[in-house]
């Protein structure tokens, strides 16, 4: 049944391995040939080396087969958004400027995959350097919805999703910085969880803007998202801003029966397309049949949140990727001259124009006799954001959501209104400008078009998020759902 | 010196760039040191590899502390970090991790001693204000080659505490007494090694005049990256000279950056203030402010040695040392601590051992260190007591070996010159060599009876009875004769005397 294997979720894989009834290399062929048959119409992977994945699959094999496995990951590939490094292979963030750069060093969740016997397989397509909700700013190939390949498949972990709709992989690592994760999650279909920032090393995530930035699992289905987020959340000394051991404890999940769960005044009114509203309501009435505490929470400053978040996040994107000038590695111009004017020339050329227009935006905000009109004053916002989002959580469980106002768009349908698609993340940023773990879970379709609802708790309450989430997953029938290629 | 007309007044603030003595980079677990091949001490953090993440090197904070309180300063409970963009080459990520709003150091106080009228005098004692020191990261060296330039990243990301004073000088010998001092208490404190010939230490100097009894400063100028106390000097003399010549010709002071050419002895202009960088700052997000827990700064208060000048008070004022000796001493903080261990060992005559340190010993440590050192390059280092093959407590030995009579102080630098060569006791050598004093009153009174009943020296005899105190050397050769040269000299003049009544 080999031609079945990319249907299967990653628990059932690993019971298979377990039980000695399917190897490692079975399995990763079985993928490689399913990535020969539709890579090409979908465009998730910007790299995949066959001959490396086979050799890992077979030392997970040799090493299974020595009683030496690793756990319940052992064996099993997992994609890997391109931005985040993994020794030896292509880190490029889609970009030109890092088309040429291999990264000479494991980012933490590389060397945690590996401790677990997984296969690091692939490299994952994505908004250049994680910039941008459809993967349109990719300056290395295009990815489309697997549900419909005119459609984008969100992003900027577009190919991360796309990956698992399409059956490419079971597994796979995106980033979310202000939804990158969630919303392509919620367009093709599947699970995707932002954690609690500071839960998971950022070491080795090249950064877009280092306070919201945040590695997170995605998944066919609740249950394997849990699966691989338990295998990467580990202290980490080289990431300060990582729990250490000590601080890092989840709250226990408890019955999901029993959750509080708010309901953000007016959310569902914000230009919340009908079928969208439509699926979130009808999760909330399950939820309401299954016995939670449904309620209505205020919170005031979410308007501010999509403006603060495009200063907060272009201003440290404006510092990030200044490193990138043509000294040491990546891009460099031909453009003869001082090593200054190679290093303009080189980011001139090496940088598309989301990216560019992100920068120039954060070194405005930043520039002296404007920082204070609205670096400083979106700081003030952001921190407002943040308690009224705890006050509101300490009087419920989850908050509940759409992840996104309306379904896929078309190819090229926003590209030339970028107001229009930075208002994709209008539920999904708070969670990022608050540090709070966030979930986003099929709930059906609009047409063809999948659709996700949102759940966001308080710090380190993953395990609440995961469990509404299988509670729900249980009772429907979206969980381990693949687009028909 | 400078000659300053005494109708002006000059102005100066130093901003120290100090490397300090810790094994890693700053930020990142790189090592670092002087001499390696080019771009041999960096990692993925140090090159600002795409996913790096810099993280705080808890002993260079700690050093910086340990500064902190070497001059008295206040130790915020934290500190903070925050990212100054620019772009240059040598810059690794284009921006560089400094303190703005939340340093490490706050205050403080260094004291300086100016140069007295002679070697032999104490010269002005003044307090100097730390306006704050922060610590930050160093840069690589850019140099150009032919048509290309060359990146040299060992030096990016070396901890580097800047060191901010008020504008509390007021001279060019203020402002080298400051930076000696400042070097001592740095070194003394194991905080950093200062060696300018390695680019440890580099100094930004902000000079400006105005008219004496004036209460508004002149306009500033600020000169970069000196590397050595002379370059300041030199920088103090020439801005200053510079600025009043502007002034009196009625023209103005333009506030701009300028560099040292040390070779012409003179400045230029770098940049002026239309020029200045926007650096953007902001608090840098991947590290979280610092506590800086009560506990620590407790445990690093106790590795603060002796100030240097409470040092130099405490030898003149409760030892008896005379300056010159003192003041030699407490430079070195090896060698104050050398000298009071041979003091603990014989505490009756500090001044005794103090001379023979400050002198004998420290003349034959140098002389040794030269002759090894001709591949060496420490040997312009401060003389090393490591290798020194005297212990303090055989040095002690042989001062109260001297102070007992025992050997004369003439013979004691024979014994010292012994001792440094061959790492023996005094009283070892003492005996080897026959060189013991005779002391022994009654054998000695015996012979001064003999001898000054020989009819050879009636002449002598009856010079000094007359008042002639010298005659009394002449029957000192024949006592000497019959002992071997052994008698302790104070001994028979004291037994000469008395038979002479």
């Amino acid at each position: 049944m080999a031609d079945a294997l990319h249907t299967l979720s990653a628990a059932e894989l690993g019971r298979r391995l377990a039980a000695g009834t399917l190897t490692s290399r079975t399995l990763c062929e079985a993928l490689l040939a399913r990535y020969q048959a539709v890579n090409d119409k979908v465009g998730a992977f910007t790299h995949l080396d066959q001959a490396d994945v086979l050799a890992q699959a077979d030392a997970s094999d040799a090493r299974r087969q020595a009683g030496q496995g690793r756990g319940p990951l052992e064996g099993i590939p997992v994609a890997i958004k391109d931005n985040i490094a993994v020794k030896g292979q292509p880190l490029t963030c889609s970009s030109k400027m890092l088309a040429p750069l291999v990264s000479p060093y494991d980012s933490h969740v590389a060397e945690r995959l590996r401790a677990a016997g997984a296969i690091l397989y692939g490299r994952l397509n994505m908004d250049e350097f994680a910039m941008g909700s459809s993967t349109e700013n990719s300056a290395l190939r295009k990815t489309f919805n697997p549900w419909d390949l005119a459609r984008i498949p969100g992003g900027s972990s577009g190919g991360s999703a796309a990956a698992l709709a399409a059956g490419l992989v079971p597994l796979s690592l995106g980033s979310d910085t202000g939804g990158s994760i969630r919303q392509p999650a919620s367009h093709c279909g599947v699970v995707g969880l932002k954690p609690t920032y500071g839960l998971i090393s950022r070491f080795g995530l090249v950064a877009f803007a280092s306070s919201l930035d945040q590695i997170g699992p995605m998944a066919r289905s609740v249950e394997d998202c849990e699966l691989l987020l338990n295998a990467l959340a580990s202290a980490d000394a080289r990431d300060m801003t990582c729990f250490g051991p000590s601080d890092r404890a989840l709250t226990p999940a408890g019955d999901p029966r029993k959750f509080r769960i708010g309901i953000p005044k007016g959310f569902l009114g914000k230009g919340v397309a009908p079928e969208v509203a439509a699926a979130v309501n009808a999760a909330v009435e399950f939820y309401r049949a299954q016995g939670c505490a449904i309620s209505e929470v205020e919170l005031p400053s979410a308007d501010l949140a999509v403006p603060t978040y495009y200063v907060v996040a272009t201003a440290e994107a404006s510092s990030n990727l200044g490193r990138y000038d043509g000294v040491r590695y990546g891009h460099r111009s031909s453009v003869a001259g001082t090593p200054v004017e190679m290093m303009t020339a080189s980011r001139s050329e090496g940088f598309g124009p989301e990216v560019k227009r992100r920068i120039l935006l954060g070194t405005f905000v930043l520039s002296a006799g404007y920082a204070d009109a609205y670096y400083v004053r979106a700081l003030r916002a952001r921190a407002k954001i943040r308690a009224e989002y705890l006050v509101a959580l300490a009087g419920v469980d989850v908050l509940l959501t759409p992840t996104v106002p309306t379904p896929a768009f078309k190819v090229g349908e926003k590209a030339s209104d970028p107001l229009q698609l930075y208002l994709e993340d209008i539920f999904t940023i708070p969670a990022n400008l608050a540090g709070l773990p966030a979930i986003s879970v099929p709930c059906g379709k609009s047409g063809h078009l999948p659709v996700g609802f949102h759940l966001v708790g308080a710090p380190l309450s993953e395990a609440k998020l995961l469990a509404a989430g299988r509670l729900f997953e249980a009772a429907h029938g979206y969980a381990h759902q693949q687009a028909a290629l | 010196m400078s000659n300053v007309p005494s109708d002006w007044e000059v102005v100066i603030g130093l901003e120290v760039h100090v490397q300090l003595r810790t094994r890693a980079k700053v930020f990142a677990s790189s090592p670092w040191g002087f001499g390696q091949e080019p771009n041999e001490q960096v990692d993925p953090v140090v090159l600002g590899l795409p996913g790096t993440l810099p993280v705080v090197n808890r002993e260079a904070v700690e050093k910086s502390i340990l500064f902190g309180l070497v001059v008295g300063a206040e130790i915020p409970e934290r500190c903070a970090w925050d990212r100054k963009n620019y772009f240059y080459p040598d810059n690794p990520k284009n921006y560089q991790l400094t303190q703005k709003d939340f340093p490490v150091v706050v205050g403080g106080q260094v004291e300086i001693e100016l140069p007295g009228a002679s070697r032999n005098v104490m010269g002005e004692h003044k307090f100097i204000r730390i306006h704050h020191a922060h610590l930050e990261e160093d840069v690589g060296k850019l140099s150009h080659a032919g048509s290309g330039s060359l990146v040299d990243y060992n030096r990016a990301g070396v901890p580097l505490l800047e060191i901010v004073t008020e504008p509390d000088l007021r001279s060019a010998a203020e402002a080298e007494a400051f930076l000696r001092s400042l070097v001592a208490m740095l070194t003394q404190a194991g905080v950093a090694d200062c060696d300018m010939e390695k680019g440890q230490l580099r100094c930004d100097c902000n000079v400006s005049v105005r008219r004496r009894g004036a209460e508004k400063l002149g306009t500033r100028t600020e000169t970069k990256n000196l590397n050595s106390i002379s370059s300041v000097r030199d920088t103090v003399i020439y801005e200053t000279a510079r600025q009043i010549r502007e002034l009196e010709a009625g023209r103005t002071i333009t506030q701009e950056t300028r560099g040292w050419n040390a070779e012409l002895a003179r400045g230029y202009v770098l940049r002026d203030k239309e020029d200045a960088h926007d650096y953007r700052y902001f608090p840098d997000p991947d590290i979280p402010t610092l506590k800086i827990s009560r506990e620590t700064v407790a445990r690093l208060a106790k590795q603060v040695p002796e100030n240097l000048y409470d040092r130099q008070r405490r030898y003149v004022e409760k030892l008896g040392l005379p300056y010159t000796a003192a003041s030699v001493l407490v430079n070195d903080r090896a060698l104050a601590e050398w000298f009071e261990a041979a003091v603990a060992a014989h505490p009756a005559n500090p001044s005794g051992i103090a001379n023979l340190v400050a002198n004998d010993l420290l003349r034959d440590l140098a002389a040794s260190a030269g002759a090894a050192g001709a591949f060496d390059e420490s040997a312009s280092a401060p003389v090393s007591l490591s290798s020194c093959p005297i212990k303090p407590a055989q040095l002690a030995g042989l001062v109260k070996l001297t102070d007992d009579g025992v050997i004369s102080k003439q013979q004691a630098k024979e014994v010292f010159a012994e001792m440094f060569k061959t790492g023996k006791d005094a009283a070892a050598i003492v005996d080897a060599k026959g060189l013991r004093q005779n002391s022994d009153t009654g054998e000695l009174e015996k012979i001064v009876r003999e001898v000054i009943a020989d009819p050879s020296v009636a002449k002598s005899i009856a010079e000094y009875r007359a008042g002639n105190e010298k005659a009394i050397n002449a029957l000192k050769g024949p006592i000497m004769k019959r002992t071997q040269g052994k008698a302790n000299p104070g001994l028979i003049d004291q037994l000469l005397r008395k038979a002479l009544g």
